[in-house]
């Protein structure tokens, strides 16, 4: 077969593709071929594919459109594999590459014989804007069936079910001068940029740079325009301050100039990123660039104009078709009718005519079309019909037809017979919209300019726009505004830099005639009656629903971007939204700017999640923290707890006549080693805060509601701290290492916390106190011996006495463990005996082996985070986060011991703790509960009521905070809050169950063990 | 007013849609209304809606400095749930969920209200312990909740990573059947249109710029659009509350920050619930067009400004590609920000105010979509009464000085 019979539409010559190689790929299962240098969307049109799918709402057959991010229709299913699958890609922004598998992303059975496409037909009358609002409301109880139907309709492309197999990164970058862009304007900033010295980033959204140029039938310095940028190219690829970044879309403009480029590395190649080298790709990479300026050189988007059928395949942008014919070497069609309001779309038909084909005619708007352009079409016989507009593509699944009638703009009607052309395509042109959607990202407001007919940007401090993206269209225009730009730009950031008109190449003008302001062309019947006239094609939303919605009182354009949908696609109305401007201050009777524009927001074309997150998932999501000790936690099998970031044993399960242990049976011999003999618990994930200066005491006795005056070197405090409002929000212990330096440790999930509120009152409230504030958790690991024989082990490895009166309980030492450097803590949270031993991190895992060779003997158990749970719940000893929520005051928790109300400083929390509502004696406080059946362990969670007979709603008086069984009193119990529970010490109280069961409980005090406090003096 | 129907619009088709009459009408301001609501977002629009069918006071105006529905009502993620902690929120949501349950007929426009569930996630075991206990609560509350383990939230959906291979497994999750979604901007205007049709002028483009009060009594506002007498005004100003209250002459116990959203391309249905994490950090649903509708925490700094910073946007879609793999290939469309007013207890305040005469409703925080009709109806209620709805009485600024907080983050806790 021959080249020009596998892909017909394909030009003999021309365009930038490679005809040498051929790419071959499928689309709705056909096979197809295309050459390096093309598009998705070029390949298809090459191959005479004019049904890429089915329109969302309508089912309506659509074609390729636009050549660009613009493009509403081709937007297509991607992926070979379950696993590689891409919703929505473009066509137009896709390269080919050999094997690509794409699929439409609507029509069924396919998008040739669709069967919705007969609903869209039948139902479409009964679906103007906004219908779902004015019906399925009754009966009121089938929404829900009807809502199923809906859903199945919505939607363009699918999700992959399988897991992404690809990795993405990131990379954050600082340069002088940003240029978005490398059309003629942004490469003639970047020169100039990049001349002075400053440091360029110059982004481009398309698989090429060059941008209008690329299809350009002008001359630069009296070379075709391809050559003046691969010149430009090689400039910039030499100089060592300029990266280039193709493929690379400027998806967001945030505040400060900090702008996000998502660079396709891989998408060009294959659906997954391939390896290169044997070295996994990224699929994509997000620079997250903060850049001195910014210059936008974001070019301007072609306005379709907006006539009946205006969507039926074979009805293109002007430009698009001059991109075709000029880049790829492909024709659309064979006869072509042009729709134009300006002179810069009679490129298309003087193209299509070098391409060898038919111009049938070209409708123009305007009366005396006039300009250079004009000239040449009309010097090569093309018919030109002046003061006219396509006012209605004829044919359903490709154009048959142009009908083109005279037209009076002012008075938006038909004004002559309608005339019907033979044709197979009709180009449009309403004129050129900037692309102002980066500047309108950073809340600065376009102002519409009446001599270009478009939105131009404002643009706030640190950004400008240049060339077509500020609505200058000449191209020498457009190279010196750039050059200037971007001279300004490095100017702006230090550098010398001139702009020299000399340095520009010469371009020989055009002279063009005015442009006329046409929007939506009139047809002959009323807008509500005629065929549709499609604005927002990816949406469905046509001419009628914006003339529907304003006739509603639907007036801001807000009101009729949300009312009809129009912009909301995937495109963002890139196409559609002037036009649709243009329709609704029509239909209220004012100008365009007066309507105004809709915010643009990122990104500017979508991006995948999975650029955004980079590598920030898995076990990368949050770091994982272990301590020191946890390779010997994970080689004695020990099960693990998310506490905060660490990874805490949680218990250590062992075989017991070749079976595991349960949780519960772990827990029961972990506990009976403690209370009998001796264990060891990694304490290691402890908040510790090392705070020093001369106010470290008075700063102390201001954040901790006890009093910390008189705490000597030596000596440890338990301290309690309160938020603002007088709730309890962290506890720990903290010692005295010399007058002037203390230890604070914290809960370990709240050690970040705590150490930004301690700096935060510091730095705004209190700057005046001479305090440093060092986290110092990492530093030091911590590992509580505990037992009654806790002192046995450590007295064999350490140079600390140890005696109970020379080293008392609640005393700190310093010396020597395991020949280690050491402080150790007679402190206790198990109620027995207990020295908490702090070490150097990197001799901690010594230390812990060196306590196992001498603990053995005494039958020193390891234990975890659950059976920490149990010995501290049996001694009442909160944990904050768990018995407290930011609703308990240290009082609730009957603390009085630990607040200070005679301070003399006022600490934080104290002036809440005056208040009527905390002042309460109905609060709700902390007691314990014994259940009335001993096998019973009541429900964390558990709410509490005084009357289990109550109907719901029932008046619940607390709940349960930390439930346990407890070995040491083979029953159940509780930590619970009661309301006025202080006062209802032997009271009976129910907790129903979801299962209907209630459980009896009974009121007691929190210390169920050793209430004495013995224990931990042995 | 136009009754909307199946029947009707086929009527209508038949006439080419040319005989549909404005949902609201764009009247001049009266000098004189018996109330006036400032904001014209869901909560305004529903109070007047309810002052007017309730309590009978059609005189009433809307002020809105913008478009009706423009602000927080534009911007959510459309989240309707009522599983809340605390009593005295619990039935303040519950009572908007149940308004919510018929307000579609009620109103005579399609708010799309889908009770497609609602899961929050448990990842730890304290996540865990907090999910018995709310959900305890709601039971005994009479609002429907129940605990599901892992194998649970698997089952309600299939394609959540339910493994162990997640930074932070899922353990399990409290579920909501009764909660789901709505859509944002029919709310506002079903509400609007409700309201016009009892003769409330919806005054939009009008900015309030100042108050006048005479002896401790507001008798007026001033407005861009001249100046209107009342002795009733209820501000629902959302994250400019604070702007309003000091032309009042008082302050409020409120921080406005900006909160971010995001959607994603539309796609075919793939998730049918609505799924939050607080641990992970990150919520999710899917709308009926297709778009995954995604949102998280607010922005830490305070703000006027509707945009946000990208971080945020960058831990939202972590923290939704570490729950769903299989989204990391699925793409982000569109990024937006609202301002929201955050009280210090994370509940709203509904409320008289030193000034006679004004009340306020704001404080809604992140939350406030939802409570919508409820807020609306309590609020017209104490407009109508000049005293709190029995719902809104806990809801008072005097709690800031009592110490009667309703902290509804109190449950999120911190791991030890």
């Amino acid at each position: 077969m021959s080249q020009s019979a596998k892909q017909p539409n394909r030009l003999a010559a021309g365009g930038c593709v490679d005809r040498n190689h051929t790419l071959n790929f499928t689309f709705n299962g056909q096979a197809y071929t295309g050459h390096p240098g093309d598009t998705l969307a070029s390949a298809l049109l090459a191959n005479g594919v004019d049904l890429v799918n089915r329109s969302f709402k309508y089912s309506r057959p659509r074609g390729i459109v636009a050549a660009g991010s613009e493009e509403p229709n081709a937007v297509v299913q991607l992926g070979a594999s379950e696993a590689a699958q891409v919703p929505n890609v473009r066509a137009t922004q896709q390269a080919l590459y050999e094997g690509l598998v794409a699929h439409s992303t609507n029509g069924w059975p396919d998008v040739q014989k669709d069967l919705m496409g007969w609903i869209g037909k039948l139902g479409a009358p009964f679906m103007p804007p906004g219908f779902y609002y004015k019906t399925f409301m009754a009966p009121a109880s089938m929404w829900m069936t009807y809502e199923k139907y809906i859903r199945k309709t919505a939607g363009l492309g699918r999700s992959p079910t399988e897991t992404d197999p690809d990795i993405y990164d990131h990379m954050s970058q600082h340069c002088d001068v940003l240029v978005i862009g490398a059309g003629p304007a942004g490469l003639a900033a970047a020169l100039a940029s990049a001349r002075a010295g400053a440091r360029v980033i110059l982004a481009d959204e398309q698989e090429a740079m060059g941008g209008s140029l690329l299809d350009s039938r002008e001359c630069l310095d009296d070379r075709p325009a391809g050559q003046w940028i691969a010149d430009a190219l090689a400039e910039l690829e030499r100089l060592e301050n300029v990266t280039l970044l193709p493929r690379t879309t400027a998806n967001g403009y945030h505040d400060h100039n900090f702008v996000t480029l998502h660079e396709r590395r891989t998408e060009h190649l294959a659906d997954s990123a391939p390896s290169i080298e044997g070295r996994r790709q990224p699929r994509s990479r997000l620079h997250r660039v903060r850049a001195g300026q910014v210059v936008l050189a974001t070019g301007a988007h072609e306005r379709p104009l907006v006539y009946a059928n205006n969507d039926v395949p074979g009805n293109l942008l002007a430009g698009a078709v001059s991109t075709y014919i000029r880049r790829y070497g492909v024709i659309p069609g064979r006869r072509l009718v042009l729709t134009t309001s300006n002179d810069h779309a009679y490129r298309a038909a003087l193209d299509w005519l070098d391409a060898g084909h038919d111009v049938v005619a070209i409708a123009d708007a305007r009366e005396t079309p006039d300009g250079e352009l004009v000239e040449q079409a009309r010097a090569r016989g093309i018919r030109i019909i002046p003061g006219s507009a396509v006012i209605e593509a004829s044919g359903s699944k490709r154009v048959t037809g142009a009908r083109i009638a005279r037209i009076d703009r002012e008075a938006f009607k038909v004004i002559g017979p309608v005339e019907t052309l033979d044709c197979d395509t009709i180009a449009s042109s309403g004129g050129y919209s900037p692309v102002i959607h980066l500047a309108s990202h950073t809340g600065a407001r376009p102002s519409w300019n009446e001599t270009i007919l478009g939105f131009v940007p404002n643009t706030v401090k640190g950004v400008a726009a240049a060339g077509g993206a500020r609505g200058i269209y000449p191209l020498a225009d457009v190279l010196a505004d750039g050059a200037d730009a971007g001279a300004k730009a490095a100017a702006s950031q230090g550098f010398e830099a001139v702009f020299e008109t000399t340095a520009l190449p010469r371009v020989p003008a055009i002279r063009e005639g005015e442009a006329c302001a046409l929007y939506q062309v009139p047809h002959e019947k009323t807008t509500l009656r005629a065929p549709k006239q499609f604005v927002d094609l990816q949406n469905d939303v046509t001419a009628a629903a914006i003339e529907l919605a304003t006739r509603e009182g639907f007036e801001s354009i807000e009101h009729v971007k949300r009312y009809t949908a129009m912009g909301f696609g995937t495109d963002q109305g890139k196409l559609g939204n002037i036009n649709g401007m243009a329709i609704a201050a029509r239909c209220l009777g004012r100008s365009i700017p007066e309507v105004g524009t809709t915010v643009f927001r990122p990104n500017y074309t979508p991006v995948t999640f999975g650029a955004v997150v980079g590598r920030h998932c898995r076990e990368l999501f949050d770091p994982e923290r272990y301590t020191a000790m946890h390779q010997w936690h994970v080689e004695q099998g020990a099960e693990f707890e998310d506490v905060g970031q660490w990874k805490r044993p949680w218990y250590y399960p062992r075989h017991v006549n070749g079976r595991l242990e349960s949780m519960h049976e772990a827990v029961v011999r972990e506990c009976r080693a403690v209370r009998e003999r001796v264990g060891i618990l990694d304490a290691s994930t402890l908040g510790k805060i090392d705070i020093q200066g001369p106010d470290a005491r008075e700063f102390l006795g201001r954040v901790y509601t006890n009093k910390w005056a008189k705490l000597a070197p030596g000596r440890v405090r338990y301290g309690l701290m309160c938020k603002d409002d007088g709730m309890v929000m962290d506890d720990g212990t903290t010692s005295c290492l010399g007058e002037n330096h203390f230890l604070m440790t914290t809960t370990s999930g709240g050690a970040a916390a705590v150490l930004e509120w301690l700096e935060m009152w510091h730095q705004t409230e209190w700057p005046e106190l001479d305090v440093y504030f060092t986290s110092v958790t990492d530093h030091w690991a911590t590992m509580t011996v505990t037992g009654p024989e806790a002192r046995k082990p450590l007295a064999e490895i350490t140079d600390i006495d140890l005696d109970r009166e020379s080293f008392k309980f609640m005393d700190w030492r310093e010396g020597n463990v395991a020949d280690v450097p050491a402080r150790v803590f007679r402190i206790s949270f198990t109620g027995e005996l207990a020295f908490e031993i702090n070490v150097q991190a990197n001799y901690a895992m010594h230390v812990w082996k060196t306590l196992f060779e001498h603990g053995d003997k005494y039958g020193l158990t390891p234990y975890g985070t659950e059976t920490m749970h149990v010995l501290r719940a049996e001694k009442g000893f909160i944990i904050a986060g768990q018995d407290t929520d930011g609703s308990v005051t240290p009082e609730d928790l009957g603390m009085y011991w630990a607040i200070g109300y005679d301070k003399p400083f006022p600490w934080i929390g104290k002036r809440a703790l005056s208040r009527s509502d905390t002042r309460r004696t109905d609060r709700k406080q902390l007691v314990g509960l014994r259940p009335a059946d001993p096998a019973v362990v009541l429900q964390e969670g558990a709410q509490i009521v005084f009357d289990p007979q109550q109907a719901i709603p029932m008046t619940m008086v607390g709940h349960v905070t930390s439930s346990y069984y407890s070995p040491t009193l083979e029953s159940g119990f509780a930590l619970a809050v009661v309301k006025g529970g202080h006062q209802r010490l032997g009271e009976t109280v129910y907790l129903p169950m979801a299962d209907g069961t209630i459980h009896e409980a009974e009121i007691v005090g929190t210390q169920f063990v050793d209430p004495e406090g013995e224990r931990q003096n042995v | 007013m136009q009754r909307y129907s199946g029947f009707g619009l086929v009527k209508h088709a038949l006439r080419h849609h040319e005989d549909w009459q404005r949902q609201w009408r764009n009247p001049e301001p009266k000098a004189q209304y018996d109330a006036v609501i400032i904001g014209g977002g869901g909560h305004g629009l529903a109070t007047a809606y309810y002052l007017a069918k309730e309590h009978g006071i059609t005189n009433v105006a809307v002020l809105e400095k913008g478009w009706l529905g423009g602000g927080n009502t534009a911007r959510n993620t459309t989240i309707v749930r009522s599983n809340y902690l605390w009593d005295e929120a619990a039935a303040l949501y519950e009572h908007s969920l149940k308004l919510w349950e018929g307000l579609s007929q009620d109103i005579n426009y399609n708010v799309m209200f889908s009770q497609r569930g609602v899961l929050n996630l448990g990842h730890t075991l304290q996540d865990m312990r907090d999910i018995q206990r709310r959900v305890n609560a709601n039971r005994l509350n009479g609002v429907d909740s129940e605990v599901l383990d892992a194998k649970g939230v698997q089952e309600i959906v299939p394609i959540i990573d339910g493994s162990k291979r997640a930074r932070y497994p899922i353990m399990g999750a409290s579920w909501q059947p009764r909660a789901g979604v709505a859509r944002h901007d029919a709310v506002a205007w079903g509400f609007a249109r409700a309201a016009d049709a009892y003769g409330v002028d919806l005054l939009q483009n009008t900015e309030v710029t100042g108050f006048k009060i005479l002896d401790g009594q507001v008798v007026g506002v001033h407005t861009n659009r001249g100046d209107i007498e009342t002795r009733t005004v209820g501000c629902v100003t959302a994250g400019n509350s604070g702007v309003l209250a000091g032309m009042a002459g008082f302050k409020l116990p409120l921080e406005s920050h900006p909160l971010q959203a995001l959607v994603s391309e539309p796609m075919k249905p793939i998730l049918d619930t609505v799924v939050m994490s607080n641990a992970v950090h990150g919520y999710i649903s899917q709308s009926d067009k297709g778009d995954l509708v995604i949102g998280a925490g607010i922005d830490g700094y305070n703000g006027y400004g509707q945009r946000g910073s990208y971080a945020t946007v960058e831990h939202t879609l972590q923290a939704i590609v570490e729950m769903f793999p299989i989204f990391s290939r699925v793409r982000m469309n569109r990024q937006w920000g609202g301002i929201v007013d955050t009280c210090p207890d994370a509940c709203p305040i509904l409320s008289k105010t030193p000034v006679k005469g004004l009340f306020f409703n704001c404080g809604w925080g992140t939350g406030g979509f939802k409570a919508t009709p409820g807020s609306g109806h309590v609020f017209a209620a104490t407009l109508a009464k000049g005293e709190p709805h029995p719902l809104a009485a806990p809801f008072s600024i005097d709690r800031f000085h009592s110490g009667a907080l309703i902290d509804e983050h109190g449950a999120a806790g911190v791991a030890h």
